[in-house]
């Protein structure tokens, strides 16, 4: 009984690492610029079709990188084109700014590339890894993209907080993060800023759609999976990166049990038409536990009455 | 000249404090009644009915309800198709069982159970607000899809999980042609309507619109949060279970539950937003708006002889209204409601603006 279970939570927590890829495009932009962005959902799609299409010509570096200046070249035109008009609106007219972006880069992607559904082949083979043969019948089973993914979310992590720590470009974005006016008036150009954070989110994007890309195929359905990041920033506080991490990792392990232990539960109480609690679950989760702890897990403390 | 107040003095309460203080504003909303009720049904074809006059109308019920909910009390909320998928299902299930029940009594039915979930879903809001609130929404959203999509007892047991309804009748008139459908749908739509004008400009909608503005304040003064933030998710909830009931019943006749799915969340919310956040008029024309577009969308291309496959049209869909939807954000950030209202100012002084 142990074996399979342990099994599932390994599987949920590598699924939660593909979650904290997701959150943290969104945590970047939301620090930096108070947008909260539904189109990194988008954004990851158009990331995994863009790399998904031009590797079949080429070899899948250049393709990779050919695809990092697309989309740099997607958040220098959504800030000259979208966010630098829209300075000073409410949050909710930015949110639907982003709703808009959404819209047009699933048609434009799809126009582009087309709509079927693509392979990414990251050159990993698909045989699963035994592990601990000896301790458990049968050892356990894990993906080797899997571990590639989480690898993947590791280096990247490591190296957003070197660019956020050490370099002068990080420390600009900190400030911005901090307070607008302030960084504005000690000489931090708010739109250059506003580049970087949506370039950079722009490439966690082409890691997180590489990864479930080459998981599940490259399909339209990789920008619903992007929701399921947002219960993972409530969970982990929308400002926080290790947050983004941590919360994902508990979404992630956390609806996986939850399909294969309460799910069977549900299903013969009920009388139900199959389980598929995978769906909502992360969300009531993520809801009672805003009800105990408001600010996430590591988001900054609203210190504000409601 | 058309459009001027002078000389409409107000010689009681009464007329003070009427629905709509200017004569010409009065005779303008019957007029459009009338047209709707009388001229319309004259010219009006099946395609009009189904596909424009239907769907407008029942939409413009979900986006005041959603307006309540967002313009007018502030609370983000993204969980509008699961209310709606509530309405329907409960009304289902009320004729299902008692197949003998009025019509009215059905849909008020889906009301009131949409605004019990409501409720329960919009406690979360007494302790969160903004994005937070939003993403809680979402909640309610995935999970009452699928309850009614697993949980057979709703759905009646039927194998493919979609369900129907045939033969409606009111007080032994038949509903069952276009006509008659956009008929009922109109008469609810302006009685819901007028009541929602009416409660968002009285003591209870000053309420909302205090906490909107400035939760503290409003409590300082004397208005209860929980109050005020449940009663705004209640009747919000009701204006949208009756438009998800209408919407099933009298627009689609069959449906599963993906037809209130995320997607119809956004399609109203963008309605709201478009009309304008805190207007009654603006969910009417944010609806019509954002009913009108893929219609004419769909149609451009044949009218303009551009041969295009149908998969591309749906591609140019999507990326023209994303970009319509950021460009009318960049252009009019309050929604048609705020055009209006620049109109009306305007008319007042045409043709002589000195």
């Amino acid at each position: 009984m142990l074996g399979p279970i342990l099994e599932t939570l390994i599987g949920g927590l590598m699924t939660g690492v593909l979650y904290a890829l997701v959150a943290l495009g969104f945590v970047l932009i939301f620090k930096a610029s108070g947008v909260f962005n539904f189109a990194q959902g988008s954004m990851v799609l158009f990331a995994a079709l863009s790399v998904a299409r031009l590797s079949e010509v080429m070899p899948l570096i250049v393709a990779v990188l050919i695809a990092i200046v697309i989309m740099v070249a997607l958040a220098y035109a959504i800030e000259f084109l979208v966010l630098r008009r829209l300075v000073n609106q409410e949050g909710i007219i930015l949110f639907m700014a982003t709703l808009g972006i959404a819209y047009f880069l699933e048609g434009f992607g799809e126009a582009v590339w087309g709509s079927d559904i693509y392979k990414i082949n990251l050159g990993i083979s698909k045989n699963p890894l035994f592990l601990f043969e000896g301790i458990f019948p049968g050892g356990l089973l894990i993906d080797r993209e899997e571990i590639a993914a989480a690898v993947a979310c590791a280096i990247l992590v490591a190296g957003l907080a070197i660019f956020f720590q050490v370099t002068r470009v990080g420390r600009a974005l900190r400030a911005v993060a901090d307070d607008h006016q302030a960084a504005q008036s000690v000489g931090i150009p708010l739109n250059y800023i506003w580049l970087i954070v949506w370039a950079v989110s722009g490439i966690v994007a082409i890691a997180a759609g590489m990864v479930w890309g080459s998981k599940l195929g490259v399909q339209f359905s990789i920008s619903l999976v992007a929701l399921k990041a947002l219960p993972v920033l409530i969970l982990g506080g929308f400002t926080s990166i290790p947050g983004a991490i941590i919360g994902g990792l508990i979404i992630g392990a956390g609806e996986k049990l939850a399909e294969v232990l309460l799910s069977p539960m549900l299903v013969k109480w009920f009388d139900l038409a199959g389980g598929g609690i995978e769906n909502w679950f992360a969300y009531v989760l993520a809801l009672v536990f805003l009800l105990f702890r408001p600010q996430g897990l590591f988001g900054e403390r609203i210190i504000e009455r409601i | 000249m058309l459009y001027r107040e002078a000389g409409q003095f107000k010689t009681s309460y009464r007329s003070d404090q009427a629905i709509f203080p200017i004569v010409q504003d009065r005779w303008f909303m019957w007029g459009l009644i009338a047209f709707g009720f009388l001229v319309l049904p004259l010219f009006a074809n099946q395609y009009l009915y189904t596909e424009v006059l239907i769907p407008v109308l029942i939409l413009s019920l979900a986006a005041i309800g959603l307006n309540i909910l967002t313009g007018y009390c502030g609370q983000l909320s993204l969980g509008t198709g699961g209310f709606m998928a509530v309405g329907a299902y409960a009304s289902y299930n009320l004729l299902l069982r008692l197949p003998d029940t009025n019509l009215i009594v059905v849909f008020l039915f889906g009301g009131l159970m949409a605004m019990l979930v409501g409720v329960l879903f919009g406690i979360p809001s007494l302790r969160i607000k903004g994005f937070y609130l939003a993403v809680a929404t979402l909640a309610s959203q995935f999970f009452l899809e699928w309850v009614f999509a697993r949980v057979k007892w709703f759905t009646n047991y039927a194998p493919s999980g979609s369900v129907a309804v045939a033969n409606l009748d009111l007080f032994g008139f038949p509903i069952q042609t276009p006509q008659q459908k956009y008929l009922f749908v109109l008469a609810v739509v302006v009685v819901l309507g007028f009541a929602a004008k009416n409660l968002v400009r009285g003591r209870i909608g000053r309420m909302w619109m205090a906490m909107r503005d400035m939760d503290i304040a409003a409590e300082i003064i004397g208005i209860r949060p929980l109050h005020a933030k449940l009663s705004a998710f209640a009747v919000s909830s009701f204006y949208i279970g009756v438009a998800g009931a209408l919407w099933a019943f009298l627009r689609l006749g069959s449906w599963e539950p993906l037809a209130f799915d995320i997607n119809r969340s956004f399609q109203i919310l963008f309605m709201v937003i478009i009309g304008g956040l805190g207007s009654i008029l603006g969910s009417f024309l944010g609806a019509a708006f954002i009913v009108l577009i893929p219609i004419f969308l769909n149609q451009a291309p044949g009218l303009l002889g551009v041969p295009l496959s149908t998969a591309m049209i749906s591609h140019l869909e999507f990326m023209i209204f994303g970009v319509m939807i950021v460009f009318f954000l960049i252009v009019e950030p309050h929604g048609f409601a705020r055009l209006w209202a620049i109109a009306k100012e305007k008319l007042r002084l045409w043709p002589f603006p000195y």
